[in-house]
């Protein structure tokens, strides 16, 4: 029998409708993730990274946002047609989120430990003793000695801040975690022991991962899948492997020549011209036409769909035959 | 090449409740001109306030500037002025640091009119010159930055330092609030900005693959005082400073499969405040003995390559070097 997918998001469609207009900020997006997987989700700010993540946990502010279409099903049941209360029950305790900043992340008046234990006790019904037990457990796994439960979070620093967030995440053993962009606001060095200790954690427990990040240095770090978001679409989806090696679309290819290597020489960048396209007033046809360099009549009247140019690698572009390889 | 600034031990420290902050603890470099020091350190090391010491935004605690030959350290009001229409700052965020109520033209035109005895006419002549040189449509000239994107803001920025024609620029993380293709957009601005101009840069910021690709020589700093100061190249290829080594292993590096062995440091950094002499990173470093304690003197290991570390020799066999 084949098992069914833990994630599986169908053409999701996702708008804000504000007074300047509607913003389409998730356009039809499509994405699998299997049990156990890390899948990066890479994209500049506006792609429609957060939005999707903050949809499949039915976070997001109504109104502006309004889901329109698609289904997201988890464990195949379809999220957006569950009741508040059956969600309720699924936030935290199946799926749980990290969110970007440790510094406003956390109540600062109250205790680093009742913080956790409060999410343990209301999903896993555990006494208050119990449930103490469970926070201490969760506070040494991400490296933070026990006796620091009853500190608040201006006593602890920003790497232990967000360690603080992982474990709370965590606690409920979730099957999936999102992650957005976790170690951002970390330094390099407190950022490598985040990293360090999640990627260890993910494979104790086996939670399955969306990472949402900006930084292509940690999805080949850290995951096995990726897909890049632009303008609320997957233009291109496959493994870390494909991506990286055998990049197929072309503002991949754009996000990868932008990047300062470490390892090379070159004298200038390759930036891509222009800017990411108003989500209120998006191109027809391809959304990143404007700024392609292979460009063709036919990109600008008809927006392409996903195509499968290798096994599991789907590239979502008219002209990726010429455009692979430019790297 | 002429040295176009030179710092003498420089400190900045600061005054807290707990004790004394030393933010800048004795730095000394020379620069010169046309070329580009780059400062990297994580949060808290000092970096931001060592530029803006040099540009007397912040008061010296004790050390010496010099910039172009002429003692710059005490210098009065006018004095002052004349000095800043030679030296700017490109700040980092593009979002907070322009006027909200003032639009494009009058945030660039701004330093001329404090500079005064120049017509309107040429005022906005050059005004207009100016954003076009960094690449800004003429239709943003009457628009306000809340109507513009980071890229273009940060764009704003680089204008209004050039408006007085300086010759040497702090820029203090210019591009760490922008996404990565609008970075590559604006690093490249400053490059040929530079080379156009001959400017000379200090560019401040964590981001060692910006700082790679933009310096020619790079400065490492931890809790305030510099630990490695080399040519860019080298400090990449042969890192000594046990800190260095841990900073640079740390990036992570867009490659798959992926396969870089990390340092890992333990802990955090501590505090800045009333530090013990000695070496400040020792508490973290793994090469760490009694002889930390005493306070290091900075050596020059190989030519223009400058490491403050007592064991560096003794960290670096001969094998590891080959």
């Amino acid at each position: 029998m084949e098992e069914k997918k833990l994630l599986k998001i169908e053409d999701l469609v996702v708008e804000y409708r504000t007074d300047g207009g509607v913003i389409h900020a998730v356009n039809g997006l499509r994405l699998e993730l299997d049990r156990g997987e890390a899948l990066g989700l890479v994209g500049e700010t506006g792609a429609g990274k957060t939005t999707v993540a903050k949809s499949i946990l039915r976070i997001l502010p109504d109104p502006p946002a309004k889901i329109c279409s698609g289904s997201i099903e988890f464990e195949g049941e379809d999220l957006l047609k569950l009741s508040e209360s059956k969600m309720q029950k699924i936030r935290g305790n199946k799926i749980s989120m990290i969110f970007q900043d440790p510094m406003t992340a956390l109540n600062p008046v109250e205790t680093i430990g009742e913080q956790i234990a409060e999410t343990v006790r209301i999903h896993n019904k555990l006494s208050r003793a119990e449930a103490q037990k469970r926070t201490i457990e969760m506070l040494e796994m991400v490296g933070i000695p026990g006796e620091r439960y009853g500190e608040f979070p201006h006593q602890f620093s920003g790497g232990m801040k967000q360690r603080v967030i992982i474990a709370m995440a965590l606690a409920c053993n979730p099957e999936l975690l999102l992650a957005d962009e976790p170690t951002t606001a970390l330094d390099v060095t407190i950022q490598a022991q985040v990293l360090e200790m999640m990627a260890q954690l993910k494979k104790e427990l086996s939670t399955a991962l969306i990472l949402i990040t900006h930084d292509l240095g940690i999805v080949a770090e850290m995951c096995e899948k990726v897909a890049v978001v632009y303008a609320g679409e997957i233009v291109e989806y496959g493994t870390a492997d494909h991506i990286f090696n055998h990049t197929g679309h072309p503002y991949t290819v754009g996000l990868f020549q932008s990047l300062p290597r470490l390892n090379s020489t070159e004298k200038r960048l390759k930036p891509i011209k222009g800017l990411m396209p108003d989500p209120s007033a998006l191109p027809d046809g391809c959304r990143f036409c404007p700024r392609c360099p292979l460009a063709a009549e036919i990109c600008e009247k008809e927006n392409p769909a996903l195509q499968e140019v290798a096994e599991g690698h789907f590239v979502k572009c008219h002209r990726w035959k010429e455009g692979a390889g430019c790297l | 090449m002429s040295v176009i600034l030179e710092v003498q031990d420089l400190k900045k420290y600061f005054k807290t409740g707990r004790g004394m902050l030393h933010a800048v603890d004795g730095i000394n470099f020379r620069l010169e001109e046309g070329k580009t020091l780059g400062v990297v350190g994580e949060s808290g090391c000092g970096k931001s306030t060592l530029g803006r010491t040099i540009l007397h935004l912040l008061d010296s605690t004790d050390g010496k500037i010099f910039f172009e030959g002429e003692d710059v350290t005490h210098l009065d009001k006018p004095g002052l002025r004349k000095y800043r229409e030679k030296m700017q700052i490109i700040f980092q965020d593009p979002f907070s640091s322009l006027d909200p109520r003032m639009t494009v033209s009058e945030t660039i035109m701004e330093p001329l009119i404090l500079k005064g005895g120049i017509s309107k006419e040429e005022m906005a002549r050059q005004t207009a010159e100016l954003m076009e040189t960094v690449g800004l449509a003429s239709r943003f000239a009457n628009a306000y930055p809340h109507e513009m994107d980071g890229g273009r803001r940060q764009r704003v920025g680089i204008a209004r330092a050039l408006a007085l024609n300086p010759k040497f620029i702090v820029c203090d993380e210019p591009v760490s609030a922008l996404d990565v293709s609008i970075q590559a957009q604006v690093l490249n601005l400053m490059l040929d900005l530079q080379e156009e101009r001959n400017l000379t840069y200090i560019f401040v910021t964590h981001d060692l693959s910006v700082v790679k690709y933009i310096s020619d020589e790079i400065m490492v700093m931890y809790l305030g005082q510099m630990v490695e100061k080399a040519p860019s190249e080298e400090l990449f290829a042969h890192p000594l400073h046990p800190y260095t080594k841990a900073l640079l292993s740390a990036i992570p590096v867009p490659e798959v499969p992926y396969r870089r062995q990390r340092i890992l440091l333990k802990g955090e950094i501590t505090s800045p405040i009333d530090p013990k002499p000695g070496c400040r990173f020792a508490a973290r470093c793994m090469y760490a003995t009694e002889e930390c304690k005493k306070p290091q003197i900075t050596e020059e290991i190989q030519p223009g390559h400058h490491v403050a570390c007592c064991r560096v020799r003794e960290i670096h066999t001969p094998e590891e070097n080959g």
